[in-house]
């Protein structure tokens, strides 16, 4: 199985209304790099101009956040799941 | 019948539970969990409410119903039509009443022996101290990131736990913030999404059930925090996905490097939000491109004239079927493929339902060469408005 990564419901107009998508990656910036590749409208809404990951963006594997683990260099496995939690906040803004 | 227990004000903390109080928490108190000593807990907390909107409803009645004996209500805004789909404290009768007392009339008549009081007024870093100050846990009920961003930090400045909600079309996200161990929403997210980048309830809908499922949750948080029983989700984030109906759980952890809760913290006062998150005062985001338009009356005006105008409707279909100018319906997300559909020689008048859309479409069309392009001010609900009342507005 390769690594799924779940799209979160503010994001899926971008990638086609997909709620998760897979691909085979060693690291979770691999797999977002196939991610934004195969849905181009998506990088700017996960990456600023730099290239950066946005801050009010965060990405988990498993149950775990990157950033306490090797932020985009985490390796990842088959079967391992990226989920991206973008902040939310409903009603008005 | 027992003589009716009076709210108590401004007392020392209560002892014992009356006769009526024993019946109306029967259920609570046959539970080995509960007992007298935890509906007394409850009794004695008090608890305040940050919105009493969709998730503020579930939030206040279960509050209410469980025998909390402080509960503060703050909401400035009035009710509305069209929140009456998932705001259920409220009835067709109370449109157009303030929120905060219609709750507060609600919630009373559920329970009359708690304490509840409604504060009609916009939450901001001139009164979120005072406000907070009588309250031993507060409950994000908003719908808005600088107000998130403001209970947040208030909570950390004053040691107080957030029982955090927050929902987005099917999704929701449920947590405890602000307890001396664990993280706090800046944690979470130390800066919020720019402005128009995460859409709102009115342009994303909501199924309306949604918040009341988020706040029942954010309910039985804060009754696990007063009671001190059970798993809180105090560095777990709860994501509530309504339509594969699943429950999953991420880590949140403190970070040590947080501004606000952190071991060197830089934010030791309120700040001003709504600059922090790039939106500007009270005023509602206008369109976010200037671009040349022309209002429903006019627009009127020419057609019965006789003028060879295209109508572009840029909603989705599911819009369209709800009412329509008889347009050519091509939904924005689609206008950069199909924009050989449009003839530029041609004089277009863009429309969506408010005129944000058409807004961006007619933006992006200026840019892609056409120079006969007109963006419908206010859309089809200003056209209902001022032209034709009988189209349905929504």
């Amino acid at each position: 199985m390769p690594v799924k990564v779940m799209i979160p419901s503010p994001l899926r107009p971008y990638a086609g209304k997909r709620d998760f998508a897979e691909f085979s990656a060693r690291t979770v910036g691999e797999a977002l790099g196939h991610l934004t590749t195969e849905f181009a409208e998506l990088r700017k809404h996960l990456f600023t101009e730099e290239g950066k990951l946005r801050s009010f963006v965060n990405v988990y594997v498993n149950d775990e956040d990157i950033r306490y683990l090797a932020k985009e260099d985490t390796p990842t496995k088959d079967g391992d799941t990226i989920s991206i939690i973008p902040s939310i906040a409903g009603g008005r803004i | 019948m027992a003589t009716t227990t009076q709210p108590r004000t401004g007392m020392k903390p209560a002892t014992s539970l009356s006769n009526e109080e024993i019946l109306r928490y029967s259920r609570h108190l046959i539970m080995p969990e509960v007992g007298m000593e935890g509906q007394l807990k409850l009794k004695n907390a008090k608890v305040l409410l940050i919105g009493t909107g969709g998730l503020g409803a579930p939030l206040g009645l279960y509050l209410a119903a469980a025998g909390v004996g402080k509960l503060g209500l703050v909401d400035f805004d009035v009710v509305d039509f069209t929140n009456l789909q998932r705001q259920v404290t409220f009835g067709t009768t109370d449109v157009g009443k303030p929120k905060s007392e219609a709750a507060r009339a609600r919630l009373s008549n559920l329970n009359p022996a708690i304490e509840i009081i409604s504060f009609e007024t916009q939450l901001t870093s001139a009164n979120a101290l005072e406000l907070f100050k009588d309250f031993d846990i507060i409950v994000d009920g908003t719908d808005n990131f600088p107000t998130r961003y403001l209970v947040n930090d208030a909570c950390i400045l004053l040691g107080k736990p957030n029982v955090y909600g927050s929902i987005f079309r099917f999704e929701g996200q449920a947590t405890v913030f602000g307890m001396p161990d664990g993280p706090c929403y800046r944690c979470l997210y130390p800066e919020p999404p720019p402005p128009g980048l995460v859409p709102s309830c009115a342009e994303g809908g909501v199924l309306g059930v949604l918040p009341g499922i988020v706040g029942s949750i954010q309910a039985m948080e804060t009754i696990k925090l007063i009671l001190g029983r059970g798993d809180s989700l105090i560095g777990r984030l709860l994501l509530f996905d309504a339509l594969g109906m699943k429950f999953r759980e991420l880590k949140l952890r403190k970070n040590p490097n947080c501004p606000v809760c952190g071991t060197n913290r830089t934010i030791t006062k309120l700040i001003d939000y709504f600059e922090f998150c790039g939106v500007r005062g009270e005023e509602a985001p206008g369109p976010s491109v200037q671009v040349p338009e022309i209002t429903p009356r006019e627009l009127k005006a020419r057609l019965d004239r006789g003028d060879d105008l295209f109508i572009l409707d840029v909603r989705e279909p599911h819009e369209y079927q709800i009412c329509n100018l008889k347009g050519h319906l091509i939904p924005l997300g689609e206008l950069t493929r199909r924009v050989h559909e449009l003839d530029s020689s041609q004089e277009i008048v863009a429309h969506c339902r408010s005129g944000k859309r058409s807004a961006e479409a007619v933006d992006f069309l200026r840019k892609a060469g056409f120079r006969k392009i007109l963006n419908l001010k206010g859309g089809i609900l200003a056209w209902s408005d001022e032209v034709d009342p009988s189209v349905p507005k929504y």
